[in-house]
């Protein structure tokens, strides 16, 4: 079977559905004759023309809200953010217009806006955020958020067949770190809404997504190891909508939880996953909830800094020896 | 006999009998219109005139939920440029706050308009958005929301569909002075002159935005102006004249159909109300909104009507009469309906799955 990359998956998720479905195209910043800044999509203009791969102006909110305006009249576009970064910048056309038009205007708008985002690769504040939790909160989209290389080609298959808007949020760190064997010519489509085990475990439960997963095996690894602890990872792929169910049942299996992710912490998902983890499952918990997380400042540049700022291996491992314990 | 005739063009059934058209009707008398384009023309300025008046006697008796926003002195503007789209190629545009009118000529209904500020159940948007914020692709109109110039982007990507799939439809959006403050409508222009898309941008320079006059909006003199830094063509016309503002709209629908690309066209206007009804207009120098009553564009086309022996008095007094039944009966139909059941909140926020009560929601209070 071929290895391929995160990134590579993602590549073949987004070739096969433009194959598959004349009504898909790709607009963003220097996305066609250059194939993207980091790639994704090279080859694509000189396979699908550059009627459906388009070369944007440096405009955000003129992408999005493009992209809004042909999808209403039924096409299937696919948005890059050159980095993650600059969703901000569509912020007000993805939460006002976008989020907003099939509750009241009962417009269709199946838009997918995908990037690379995350932290750990010396970016500096801007070109390393995690912009989840700002769009969480807004009704009517969807965000996933990928960590293997198997769920980047189901999800972003998944989010273009999607009725409704949805946030793809890839990792840049993975891109060309993560490789898998995924068979060619197989359908993979990732389901919206379901979280996987990403280990199995008994005696407490980490609860994270994207590049964090696998920081919480190498701590699942490392407990196993050294503590004899089973440690159950959860890879909620999708945060919106979120797996309840899957979150209730690894709080009832392991009754110590633990959310990690790479963004700030205040304000953060993890505030919500602790919210619903109390209304959902308070009377199976034998310790508090606990949040592994960035630290409260815009994400610094220099090495020392940003592993200072950012969740490591060994802040899972303390942070689950301390529920462990408790 | 001649009158039956417009009727039935208004209607939007058949615009000519099949059988025995009245010569007089089927000749166009000035810019390519005929008489019974003419008179259409009369009837939507003057529908949307009165059926704003109609809705604030509704807002006084406080049976309009929200506010209530005129374009009294604008009609000719969103009446004029809309006409120039051709319904039967399927364009379509969005409007903007003061541009009932222009829905109005792309086939929304004076009902659909009193149910959406009644927020009646049966409203377009089932009591869930306000007033001339409802759409229909069909018909060919995509309602606004209140982030202003968000609509131009939008509107550049129904453009870009159309341009994908090689169909020679048209969009137009409307701007005003205020919305071409924003980057989203600059994003938007730049992006669909860059594409050459099949648009049209319609900006109504109606001298103020909420309480700020132009001068303090922007250095520029002339919206129009703008035009260049786009590469596109920019014209300015007087928005109180329906046939030069059908005009120039026209030829910038023609440009766009014919694969040229994007025009701006600035339309000279006033807007005698405040932004919204509450608003009481302290800011706006004496004298200045008489002015603008003394260049009002119905009396205006009235006059070139009548004069031009395009129009007699009796044929626009019929139309007024038509007008005022209609909107006898928009009104009884749904002045009383009911407004929508509260459960019907929760639905279409997704397309495959409700959102849930909140858990509090059957507990005893």
């Amino acid at each position: 079977m071929p290895e391929v990359t995160y990134l590579e998956a993602l590549r073949q998720g987004l070739w096969e559905e433009m194959e598959r479905d004349e009504r898909v195209f790709i607009l963003g910043e220097d996305v066609g004759a250059y194939g993207g800044a980091f790639k994704v999509t090279e080859g694509f203009q000189s396979r699908f023309g550059a009627g459906r791969v388009i070369d944007t102006p440096i405009s955000e909110a003129a992408i999005v809200g493009a992209a809004a305006g042909a999808a209403h009249m039924g096409m299937r576009p696919v948005c890059e953010m050159q980095f993650i970064d600059f969703i901000s910048c569509a912020y007000d056309m993805l939460t006002n217009y976008v989020a907003t038009a099939r509750y009241r205007a009962n417009l269709a708008t199946p838009i997918v806006v995908r990037g690379p985002s995350g932290g750990y690769v010396r970016g500096g504040p801007f070109h390393s955020q995690n912009p989840e939790a700002a769009f969480l909160h807004t009704p009517g989209l969807k965000i996933v958020c990928p960590a293997t290389a198997r769920d980047a080609k189901g999800l972003i298959k998944s989010a273009i067949r999607d009725d409704d808007p949805v946030l793809y949020f890839e990792h840049k760190y993975l891109y060309r770190r993560i490789k898998e064997d995924l068979p060619a010519g197989e359908e993979i489509l990732t389901p919206i809404g379901q979280a996987r085990i990403a280990r199995e475990g008994k005696h407490l439960s980490v609860i994270t997504w994207s590049a964090m997963v696998f920081k919480a095996l190498d701590a699942a690894e490392r407990l196993a190891r050294e503590d004899g602890l089973e440690v159950e990872v959860l890879d909620l792929r999708s945060l919106l909508p979120m797996d309840d169910e899957a979150i209730a049942a690894t709080v009832k299996k392991t009754n110590r939880v633990l959310i990690a992710h790479e963004d700030t912490r205040t304000g953060g998902v993890a505030g919500e996953i602790t919210a619903r983890i109390n209304e959902l499952a308070f009377e199976w918990l034998d310790a508090p909830v606990r949040r592994v997380c960035a630290h409260d400042v815009p994400l610094p540049y220099a090495p020392t800094l940003e592993d200072f700022v950012l969740p490591q291996v060994d802040d899972l491992v303390a942070a689950c020896r301390w529920l462990a314990r408790y | 006999m001649a009158f039956r005739a417009t009727v039935g063009a208004i209607g939007y059934t058949p615009r000519m009998s099949a059988t025995a058209p009245p010569p007089a009707q089927s000749q166009a008398v000035i810019s390519g219109l005929t008489r019974a384009q003419l008179h259409e023309l009369y009837y939507w300025m003057r529908l949307t005139r009165s059926l704003e008046e109609r809705l604030v006697n509704l807002y006084r008796q406080t049976k309009v939920i929200g506010g209530l926003f005129r374009s009294l002195g604008q009609e000719a503007d969103a009446v004029g440029s809309a006409y120039a789209l051709d319904r039967s190629k399927g364009d379509i545009l969005s409007p903007l706050i003061r541009n009932l009118g222009s829905m109005l000529v792309q086939g929304a209904t004076p009902l659909e308009v009193l149910r959406q500020y009644m927020a009646k159940a049966q409203s377009p948007t089932a009591g869930r958005e306000l007033n001339i914020h409802f759409n229909d692709l069909t018909r060919g109109f995509i309602g606004q929301i209140s982030h202003l110039g968000d609509m131009v982007p939008v509107m550049a990507g129904v453009a870009l569909h159309f341009k994908m799939t090689k169909q020679p439809r048209v969009g137009l959006v409307y701007v005003g002075d205020g919305a071409m403050s924003t980057g989203a409508f600059h994003e938007g222009i730049n992006f669909a002159a860059v594409q050459r898309l099949p648009l049209v941008v319609v900006s109504e320079n109606n001298g103020y935005a909420y309480s700020t006059p132009m001068r303090v909006q922007t250095a520029v003199k002339s919206l129009a102006d703008r035009a260049v830094a786009y590469g596109i063509p920019g014209v300015t016309a007087d928005g109180n004249d329906v046939l030069e503002v059908y005009q120039v709209t026209r030829t910038a629908v023609d440009r766009a159909r014919a694969g040229e690309g994007v025009t701006l066209i600035e339309l000279m206007t006033y807007r005698r109300k405040g932004h919204a009804e509450h608003d009481n207009q302290s800011y706006v120098p004496p004298g200045e909104i008489e002015a603008w009553e003394r260049n009002d564009p119905i009396d205006r086309y009235v006059r070139r009507l009548t004069e031009s022996g395009w129009a007699t008095v009796d044929e626009l007094g019929a139309l007024n009469a038509r007008i005022e039944k209609e909107l006898d009966a928009a009104i009884a139909l749904c002045e009383n309906e009911p407004l929508p059941d509260p459960d019907t909140a929760l639905t279409d926020v997704y397309q495959d799955f409700p959102i849930e009560p909140h858990w509090y929601r059957g507990l005893d209070a």
